[in-house]
């Protein structure tokens, strides 16, 4: 097989997909994470800061999820059929609460009636809530594997996708992402909104800290492979370790109020989570329960090499020009949130 | 009902409600750029307060734009397993390529377009809007570049058997330049400039109907005149090219658009008609032997017909292929003629005189919209019954593990939620119309001169 610098092609779009999504992860995340606080929010003028502390970047980093959906199509077409044909009725629901969320953002600031905003400022944190639950359920199920049978079509119900396991890792996300949501807020506010956000961030820590240990004992006794290329390899325990020393700094850095470096480290956290999933699911993408026969990995789900040759040459230009014009954004936007006639 | 009926319905409700939306930002981002381009150029206040009104309503429609677009993209997975199992390595370039060159740069800079102003220099800001714009015309070339795959696949080969088969590239520039991509691509981009353009006329024929901010409508209008006079005249020509091509790679297709069934015979073009295809005849006006003319540039020449082929491999709705293909072409023959008379006013001096012409200009933002449609429709359901033309049938392409309840549901809830979506669009789409420049008069002090009259009835 084809490799570049010693890797396969396969694998390459395998840590494309990987960066791509925890780039979603990281920069919609905290988007996320905001919606789901928002109504914690009581004052017209703190919701309003909060939206516009988003405002300008939301749209951008959304597009993330629409890159990965597209490279997974490119990449692994069958991982995409059978993933989404599978989660029919939760990929709806994800679709009409990102929808709901676009247009909250959107409509909100159109009326001055309370009632509608107050409308729009429900659906916006509900959909929000509801698009991080369902990418966690998600999550849980491709760690757990799922009911592919015969021709890599799935044979299981929807509520067999509830299960308890992928619904903790549900709930642990939220916790992540209102935790990394707090963090952004923090930095972008001032006075009395800056000092409530505080005591928020500081309780969605602690939150994510409980969750985390819960699902990692959880997840040793349930899914223990999720350990195994660890005990193999022994080297890469440094994965779960850095885990553990970023969780550790954040409750640091919290309590000492440098929110910028905790924003890096709850950053951190989220990718080195989503490593620990990469690497120990590697090189399986969608896990049958039924029959390991029937378990789509890059292999026998990748496209030809041909098509991954041209998709990586696309990334590679394309990335970094992302890249510098994401980091430009960020950075016209900078500091604390100022609002004028163009704000929300 | 059963799946296929019911997935095809949702895919074809959920793309046209998602198509109403990109065509006004290309069409809109690109006027947005020349006005705002102006401003820079002259320095004419108007310029900039017409660049800010315009990117307020830009913010709308692109925002109900990427709500919609993302359902597009996973609908292929969802509903369509089998059809991406089989595109994937083909069709799957051009929507990650898309991903990253297209949307990506749109949203990316679309932040700074609508809150930027005040915080970037007016070369940052105008360097912005042209990459918005740009943004949403490459979001166009991909998806439409794969869509022609589908109509006229190329560049690839077949590999697995059965279930397994799929398509492979083997040339990914056979595969970008298959042999309609380019002519469709250009009709679809101009059709978008249509949209664009005819929405900021519509808009501010009525503010010079009504009497309101009419000096600075007048500019707004012509920038947009311009463009909308182009387009249409470069709409026929693309558009001809357009049916050539049907003609030498979808002759079905081609059968379909003109109601035309004896195998090997003269064909007639028709400009309105009706077809009975118990009795195979269209019943209408027509131009004898047109279609002859204009496919073999020979009154004479036999064209084949829907009786050529196979049954089961002609689409079967040939009525409606009929109607919404001539309903376009009717719409593309009155643009051209409503915007020629426009500018021979303009040169004669005369634009804004007469009132019921700026009364018809108010809702010509009709026409291009119904345009799309139609010729969407006409092109998609003439590809049936194949989903990858003379590859894959619809019946065969999707998911096997969705059931009709699953579909029913879903397309229950899409309706739901986008009669809402467009419910509100229209009402605040409608409410920065009738607010207009109010919030502009600090900005330009001639918008107070210019409506002395306004009271609270006009409001
Ligand atoms: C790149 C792919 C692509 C693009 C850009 C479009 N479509 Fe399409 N369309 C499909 C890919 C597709 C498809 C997945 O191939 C469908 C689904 C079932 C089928 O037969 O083709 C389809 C079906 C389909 C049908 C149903 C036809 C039938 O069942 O008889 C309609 C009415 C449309 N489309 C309309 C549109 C409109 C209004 C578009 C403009 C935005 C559009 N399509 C763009
Ligand atoms: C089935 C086909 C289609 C799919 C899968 C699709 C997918 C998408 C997606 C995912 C987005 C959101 C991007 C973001 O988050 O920024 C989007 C927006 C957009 N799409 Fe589509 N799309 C389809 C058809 C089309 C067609 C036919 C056109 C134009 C000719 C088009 C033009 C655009 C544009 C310009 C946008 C930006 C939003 C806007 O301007 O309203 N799309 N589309
Ligand atoms: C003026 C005369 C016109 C002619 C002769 C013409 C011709 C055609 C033909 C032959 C097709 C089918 C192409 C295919 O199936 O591959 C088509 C499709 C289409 N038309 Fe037109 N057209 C005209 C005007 C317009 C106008 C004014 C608009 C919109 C403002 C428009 C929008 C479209 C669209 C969006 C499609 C589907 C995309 C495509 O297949 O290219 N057309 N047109």
């Amino acid at each position: 097989m084809e490799t570049i610098l010693g890797i396969d092609l396969p694998t390459w779009w395998y840590l494309v997909i990987g960066a791509v999504f925890t780039g979603y992860t990281i920069l919609d995340g905290f988007d996320l994470g905001a919606g789901a606080v928002h109504l914690f929010f009581n004052k017209e003028e703190s919701r309003r800061v909060a939206l516009n502390a988003i405002g300008p970047v939301w749209d951008g980093n959304e597009v993330w999820l629409v890159i990965g959906g597209g490279a997974l199509f490119a990449g692994f077409p069958e991982v995409y059929a059978s993933l989404f044909s599978a989660f029919y009725i939760p990929f709806m629901l994800f679709l009409v609460g990102l929808i709901f969320r676009a247009i909250s953002i959107e409509f909100r600031s159109k009326e001055k009636m309370k009632w509608w905003r107050n409308l729009w400022d429900r659906s916006y944190s509900i959909a929000s809530i509801v698009i991080t639950l369902l990418l966690g359920v998600l999550l849980g199920n491709i760690i757990q594997g799922i009911k592919i049978g015969e021709g890599f079509v799935y044979q299981g119900t929807f509520l067999d996708l509830l299960n308890p396991y992928a619904l903790v890792v549900g709930v642990t996300t939220l916790s992540l992402f209102m935790m990394h949501g707090c963090i952004y807020l923090v930095m972008k506010t001032e006075n009395r909104l800056y000092a409530k956000l505080t005591v928020m961030v500081k309780n969605t820590t602690n939150a994510f800290i409980v969750l985390y240990l819960i699902l990692t004992g959880y997840t040793l006794y349930h899914v223990p492979y999720m350990a195994k290329k660890f005990h193999d390899e022994p080297v890469l325990y440094i994965v779960p370790f850095l885990t553990i020393g970023c969780v550790v700094g954040l409750k640091l850095l919290v309590k000492r109020r440098k929110y910028f470096m905790a924003f890096i480290l709850s950053s951190l956290t989220a990718m080195l989570l989503l490593i620990t999933v990469a690497l120990n699911l590697y090189p399986n993408v969608l896990i049958s329960s039924i029959d390991p026969a029937y378990t789509i990995n890059i292999y026998n789900g990748a496209s030809s090499a041909k098509s991954l040759k041209i998709m990586l040459l696309m990334a590679a230009i394309g990335m970094p020009i992302v890249a510098t014009y994401t980091t430009f954004v960020f950075w016209t936007f900078r500091g604390k949130v100022k609002m004028d006639e163009t704000s929300y | 009902m059963d799946v296929e009926i019911l997935a095809r319905l949702q895919f074809a409700f959920t793309i046209s409600f998602h198509y109403i939306y990109p065509p006004l930002s290309i069409g809109l981002g690109v006027t947005m750029a020349v006005m705002e381009g102006l401003y820079l150029k002259t320095n004419n206040k108007e310029y900039e307060v017409l660049t800010r009104f315009w990117i307020k309503i830009f913010a709308l429609i692109f925002g109900i734009g990427v709500a919609t677009g993302i359902v597009m993209e996973f609908e292929f997975g969802t509903n369509w397993a089998v059809y991406s199992r089989y595109v994937g390595d083909i069709f799957g370039s051009a929507l990650a390529a898309e991903g990253i060159f297209a949307f990506a740069l749109e949203s990316g800079f679309l932040g700074i377009l609508i809150f930027g102003w005040n915080k970037v220099s007016r070369k940052v800001h105008f360097f912005s809007t042209v990459m918005v714009a740009l943004g949403s015309i490459f979001s166009a070339i991909w998806i439409v570049v794969a869509n022609s795959w589908q109509q006229t696949p190329a560049g690839f080969h077949i590999v697995g058997e059965g279930m397994w088969a799929r398509a492979e590239i083997t040339d990914f520039w056979a595969m970008v330049f298959n042999p309609s991509s380019m002519e469709r691509l250009s009709h679809v981009i101009i059709g978008a400039f249509l949209a664009g353009s005819f929405l900021v006329m519509s808009v501010h024929a009525y503010y010079i109907y009504r009497g309101k901010f009419v000096e600075i409508s007048k500019k707004g209008f012509k920038v947009a005149l311009v463009i909308a006079a182009l387009s249409s005249v470069a709409q026929l020509i693309v558009g001809s090219i357009s049916a050539e091509g049907v003609a030498r790679n979808q002759p079905e297709k081609l059968a379909a658009l003109e109601g035309h069934f004896d195998s090997l015979k003269t064909a007639d073009m028709y400009l309105f008609g009706w077809v009975d295809k118990e009795a195979q005849k269209v019943y209408g006006l027509k131009i004898p032997n047109g279609l002859s003319f204009l496919i073999h540039k020979d009154f004479n020449a036999p064209v084949r017909g829907l009786n050529y082929f196979p049954k089961d491999e002609v689409p079967s709705q040939v009525n409606m292929i009929f109607q919404f293909y001539h309903i376009m072409i009717a719409i593309g023959m009155t643009l051209i003629g409503l915007s020629l008379y426009a500018v021979f006013l303009w040169w004669r001096g005369k634009l804004f005189d007469k009132k019921w012409l700026m009364l018809i200009f108010s809702f010509s933002v009709l026409l291009p919209q119904i345009a799309n449609q139609a010729g969407w429709y006409a092109a998609e359901m003439g590809r049936q019954p194949w989903v990858v033309y003379k590859l894959l049938r619809t019946s065969d392409a999707l998911s096997k593990s969705v059931t009709a309840e699953h579909v029913l549901f879903s397309l229950i809830l899409f309706m739901l939620v986008y009669t809402l979506l467009f419910v509100l669009f229209i009402y605040l789409l409608n409410k920065k119309i009738q607010h207009g420049f109010d919030d502009f008069e600090d900005d330009l002090p001639s918008l107070k001169r210019d409506n002395p009259i306004m009271s609270k009835e006009d409001l």
